[in-house]
């Protein structure tokens, strides 16, 4: 079994189906492994099954080392460019570490594709200034690359990524003027705003971004405010000095590879936009083509796991290799699954999901 | 106008009073105690298991709000920084004939130090009033939350959840 993306979805699959007894390979075009979760510096939000109360990063740790020590053929710095039917997968390695690639073709008996999201970009006058980014990717550089992207910062959007990433720039030691939010209300956890809030961070609601100034960089922002009928109200259009822009305006499943790969596809608003189909076992259209985590529909760390398992364990089940308790193990994740999408934040989220299975079952022929 | 944790990002007196994390006044005179300010329905429960006395229950399903038993709370302060969202504090209000003492998350650097004079803050990040620092705590457990305790004026016990952050660097 090949596995493509090695986030908590990937790595949840990769280990499941190895663990069943599968040969598994998983690549990933990163050179670290650990998708998202190697920048989620914060202590994790969900149930003790979950790892809840744990940092992100060290459950990345803590996945990969499992994944090798089960025994799973780790590919990092590989980018899989091309899928062809069989499935065989076409990979360049070695892109980033030598910026000469080797190119390898893989046969696999089954494919699993855990290639996340990416974010959405909000477009305004000057949006194409260095400074202004994606909140995702100033993420990464104070986490990851540990530079900061900017003294004085505009977040736009105020879901959990724009707080959480909010709160991190914090702790970088930027500061951030203020977070604009286009709706009437803020999108993200409560407990989340109001740990920026109580760091001093005005959070306007009904407000957006109306451009960016300056000359080769971000050197200030205009933002105003919205009435209900989204008119803009002309006395609170108000300058920032700011010198960084950060867009938190959403996530889209990343499903180029499973649209290269044939996998039907469907819309779906609240699991942020075009994803693949797929059926109850995480398979989608296309026969030996499994789907699992951000990719499957925009959600969680705790969801992408779930998901994961149980990409990798229908995998190994469709090989004969599912054990005996494999139907008891999916109907617990299943279970685990639902859990994650109740209260407030999940129930459209359930909602959703069943859609797609719904149609999933009519077009997802087990693998 | 609508206020109140979607619109202002922070919880107002009537959504904390109202949820089943807050305090009597009652039991605020008797000493330290857990404050949970936890009034959105999200699934999360580590809180449950933080505690060594079970005085918080989240049960099922995982995004009930958290329910303190106020009576098996003795204020120690274990769950404070193994909440993911940072929304549990410690509030002393016997502390002293004149102050109170309020215990909060801090995952800033450089931390204050025992004794330093602060900004404490409110809710909604505004100084309201001086504050000493007591003590920081910043064991294994806590996974890299401090937790600091300050003192401030009795009235304004209720008030402060936090510090302005200390700017700059700080050697040794």
């Amino acid at each position: 079994m090949a596995v493509v993306g090695a986030g908590p979805a990937g790595l949840a699959a990769a280990i499941e189906a190895q663990k069943r007894g599968l040969n598994v390979l998983l690549v990933d075009m990163n050179l670290k492994a650990g998708g998202q979760l190697i920048k989620q510096i914060h202590k994790f939000f969900g149930s003790h099954e979950h790892r809840a109360g744990t940092r992100g990063i060290d459950i990345a740790r803590d996945l990969y080392e499992e994944a090798v020590s089960s025994g799973v053929e780790v590919w990092l710095d590989a980018a899989v460019y091309a899928i062809y039917p069989g499935p065989v997968l076409e990979i360049a390695r070695g892109i980033l570490a030598t910026r000469t690639a080797s190119k390898e073709m893989v046969h696999a008996s089954r494919v699993v594709l855990a290639t996340g999201a990416s974010e959405n970009a909000v477009s305004f006058p000057g949006w194409t200034l260095p400074g202004v980014m994606g909140a995702g990717a100033a993420q990464t550089m104070i986490n990851v690359e540990r530079v900061l992207p900017g003294k004085r910062v505009l977040m736009v959007g105020s879901g959990n990524v724009g707080l959480i990433v909010t709160y991190q720039l914090l702790q970088a030691g930027a500061e951030v003027v203020a977070i604009v939010e286009v709706a009437p209300k803020i999108g993200g956890y409560g407990v989340h705003s109001a740990k920026v809030r109580r760091a001093g961070v005005p959070i306007l609601t009904s407000y957006t971004v109306l451009r960016a100034f300056g000359d080769r960089q971000v050197e200030g922002a205009e933002i105003v405010a919205y009435d209900e009928h989204h008119n803009p109200i002309e006395e609170t259009r108000q300058f920032l000095d700011v010198d960084t822009i950060c867009i938190a305006a959403g996530l889209k499943p990343y499903a180029k590879l499973a649209a290269l790969a044939g996998c039907e596809l469907i819309y779906s608003p609240v699991l942020g936009g075009w994803m693949p189909v797929h059926d109850e076992n995480m398979h989608t259209s296309v026969p030996g083509i499994y789907v699992a985590g951000d990719l499957a529909g925009v959600e969680e760390a705790s969801t992408a796991l779930e998901e994961g398992r149980l990409a990798g364990l229908s995998a190994a089940e469709s090989l004969g290799k599912g054990g005996p308790d494999a139907a008891d193990e999916k109907e617990s994740i299943r279970e685990r699954l639902s859990m994650l999408r109740i209260g407030p934040f999940g129930k459209a989220r359930a909602d959703a999901k069943s859609e797609v299975i719904k149609v999933g079952e009519k077009i997802c022929r087990a693998g | 106008m609508p206020r109140g944790l979607t619109v202002d990002g922070f919880p107002t007196e009537e959504e904390l009073k109202k949820s089943p994390g807050y305090p009597s006044e009652e039991r605020f005179k008797r000493g330290p105690v857990a404050v949970v300010e936890c009034v959105q329905e999200i699934p999360c429960n580590p809180c449950e298991l933080a505690c060594p006395r079970k005085a918080i229950q989240v049960g099922v399903p995982i995004t009930n709000l958290p329910r303190l038993d106020e009576e098996k709370c003795t204020g120690c302060g274990i769950c404070v920084a193994r909440c993911p969202g940072l929304a549990i504090f410690v509030v002393d209000k016997t502390y002293s004939d004149k102050e109170a003492s309020v215990s909060f998350p801090y995952e800033y650097v450089p931390l204050p130090r025992e004794g330093d004079v602060v900004l404490a803050v409110d809710r909604a990040g505004s100084v309201v009033c001086d504050g000493t620092v007591l003590r920081i705590s910043n064991p294994k457990r806590n996974d890299r939350t401090a937790v600091v305790t300050i003192a401030v004026p009795k009235g304004m016990a209720d008030e402060v959840r936090g510090i302005a952050r200390i700017r700059g660097e700080r050697i040794g």
